[in-house]
């Protein structure tokens, strides 16, 4: 037994088991969502989410913070809702610019040595004008392609469950087992030592922060597939939601530790913690405070996991 | 000249000169001394949260407080709402602020060291908690300040605001307790190498915690007079002030590494940033191209005064 939970299995198990508590709790308090509408239902918001998360998890890895999130995936909804459903060619080429921009926002951060920080709030402001310009009021039509793939109703196994194993899958594999992802977390574990290895640390921060821009181009385009309407902040709350779900699944701060599969988990936790709390019939004026006290006790949690891993 | 161009404050007021300049000449010299006055008016208050601010991304990487906005609407709510319109309650009100200050400085101090996790992330996950609080305990309502502290909030002396002048006070008394007391060296110290710094003798927790309480105390303030400003305690009130206050610190010439701070550029930094909005307000921009412009020219300015460390 004391062999199986090592602090490293358990650090890896946390965000698992607050899931299955989370699904466990919900299920006691509303049987009827143990069923696949249920689910669906329960799950639909999960993938923007997920997305999103991943998209901060790759910012976390080069020990930065990416706060205008939220603002940038509203942006690509907006995009997706207008140009990308009239001209399709326009739409894909202005989300790629999106990406593109989300490159050079790396590049300067790593050649001025700037605080990630101060630039992404800096650059929420230029998202969410461009987004005012593109939809100044609410609206938009989702492009077909995208409302179909979303509202897929596959047998046995509701869609947001498959999308959401697709992607945790996908990104482990880039990340996590593939050589190239270990430079990339390297870089974030040990600068110097990349460096010295003869990588360039500038085209890790760049790749690091497309491949952002990339998750959160998804996340925008998956956001409009279910809602089929965008505006200009529609998804700011998914600042903070990515960040909170990045360090639910277990990522780290500092030192490139960080977990695709933690992070689509703590995702869909949080994306199951609003419906939880309104099962409970919480007063709604405590729901985002909730998502506060929920981070704080898994961080205690994972402190109280690694006082073990120090001991040991 | 160029020990002047090398002053890390230099910027941010060539910015706000130039800011007011491109006003005055878009329309003409009455309105630009207008705009002057309400800079100032407007520019105390980031002044006041950008203070705090300041002291605690000068100790070191990773020190940023997030919960600013969280507690000046927390404090300006629950001032306002115990004191309800009633000037003999005044002073009262203002020891409830303080508290809330207080308060949330210690707790926010606790998460950090307890859970060893970044500063940026405690502050940011109770600051969830704080405007919960703030939420539930007025539902969202505006209350009214007393008649009192709104005119005392917008009061002048020989035609500068009341505020502005205590707040230049509290800069100089900032700036005595920054350079020349134990504490302020000791928060220079700890951002400059906190290892060295602890070896000789600093007391890196209790200066972590001074300043952490300090910053939103001063948070907690400004949220209580923004309050008596503006007409009454909002949801929404500290919204601006997260972004204004890292940005006028960062582009006053603080060092974003930790370790160099500078108040002289916090006065500069903050007319620059109300110049900035009022100026592409003068221009007559759509909401949009304000916002980009907004965004664009912070990022730029910090691209530009940035430093190599």
């Amino acid at each position: 037994m004391q062999r199986f939970l090592t602090p490293n299995a358990l650090r890896t198990l946390l965000p698992v088991l607050s899931l299955a508590a989370l699904l466990g709790a919900i299920f006691y308090l509303q049987p009827r969502t143990m069923s696949y509408f249920g689910l669906n239902l329960l799950l639909n918001l999960a993938v923007p989410i997920a997305l999103a998360t991943i998209a901060q998890m790759f910012i976390l890895c080069v020990n930065d913070l990416d706060l205008s999130l939220g603002a940038f995936i509203s942006l690509t909804a907006c995009i997706t809702a207008t140009w990308l459903f009239d001209t399709p060619f326009l739409g894909i080429l202005a989300l790629l610019a999106c990406i593109a921009a989300y490159g050079v926002m790396g590049a300067l951060i790593h050649l001025r040595n700037l605080p990630s920080i101060v630039v992404t709030l800096g650059m929420s402001f230029v998202w969410t004008g461009i987004a005012v310009l593109i939809l100044p009021t609410p609206g938009g039509s989702a492009p077909d392609w995208i409302r179909t793939l979303m509202t897929l109703k596959p047998a046995f196994v509701p869609f947001p469950i498959i999308a959401s194993v697709v992607i945790a899958l996908v990104v482990h594999i880039g990340l996590m087992r593939s050589a190239t992802g270990a430079v990339l977390r390297g870089a974030g574990g040990n600068p110097k030592s990349v460096e010295r290895a003869g990588w360039s640390l500038l085209r890790v921060k760049v790749t690091m922060f497309s491949l952002a821009g990339l998750f959160g181009v998804l996340s925008g385009m998956a956001l409009v597939g279910l809602t089929t309407s965008a505006d200009a902040n529609i998804a700011l709350r998914y600042t903070l939601l990515s960040i909170a779900g990045g360090i639910l699944g277990g990522g780290e701060f500092v030192g490139g530790r960080v977990s695709p599969i933690g992070a689509v988990i703590g995702a869909i936790t949080l994306a199951l913690a609003g419906s939880f709390l309104s099962f409970l019939r919480l007063n709604p004026d405590w729901q985002i405070g909730a998502q506060g006290a929920i981070l704080i006790l898994v961080l205690a949690l994972r402190l109280l996991i690694s006082a073990r891993e120090n001991r040991s | 000249m160029t020990a002047l161009i090398q002053k890390p404050w230099i910027w941010a007021w060539i910015g706000a000169v130039s800011m007011w300049l491109i006003i005055t000449i878009v329309t003409d010299i009455g309105a630009g001394a207008e705009v002057m006055s309400a800079a100032a008016s407007f520019g105390t208050f980031f002044v006041i949260v950008a203070i705090g601010q300041m002291f605690v991304i000068t100790l070191g990487p990773g020190n940023v407080d997030l919960s600013i906005p969280a507690c000046m609407t927390l404090s300006a709510t629950l001032a306002m709402k115990f004191m309800n319109g009633d000037p003999s309650l005044l002073l009262p009100g203002l020891l409830i602020s303080l508290g809330v200050g207080l308060v949330i400085g210690t707790l926010n101090f606790l998460l950090i060291l307890f859970l060893r996790i970044p500063p940026i992330i405690a502050t940011l996950s109770a600051s969830f908690l704080y405007q919960s609080t703030a939420i539930w305990s007025n539902r969202g309502l505006r209350v009214k300040p007393p008649e009192l502290l709104g005119d005392f909030a917008v009061a002048k002396v020989f035609g500068v605001p009341f505020l502005t002048l205590a707040a230049l006070v509290l800069t100089v008394a900032m700036a005595f307790l920054l350079h020349r007391t134990r504490f302020g060296l000791s928060v220079l110290s700890i951002g400059q190498n906190q290892k060295a710094a602890k070896l000789a003798g600093v007391r890196v927790e209790r200066v972590r915690f001074v300043t952490y309480v300090m910053c939103a105390v001063l948070a907690a303030i400004c949220g209580f007079f923004l309050a008596g400003f503006s007409g009454g305690a909002a949801l929404n009130m500290g919204e601006q002030y997260l972004l204004m206050s890292i940005a006028v610190v960062v582009i006053g010439g603080t060092s974003v590494a930790g370790g160099f701070a500078n108040l002289t550029g916090l006065w500069g930094a903050s007319l620059f940033m109300f110049l900035l909005v009022s100026m592409l307000n003068t221009f007559g921009l759509s909401a949009g191209f304000r916002l980009i412009f907004t965004g664009a020219i912070i990022v730029a300015v910090i691209v530009i005064s940035g430093r190599k460390t």
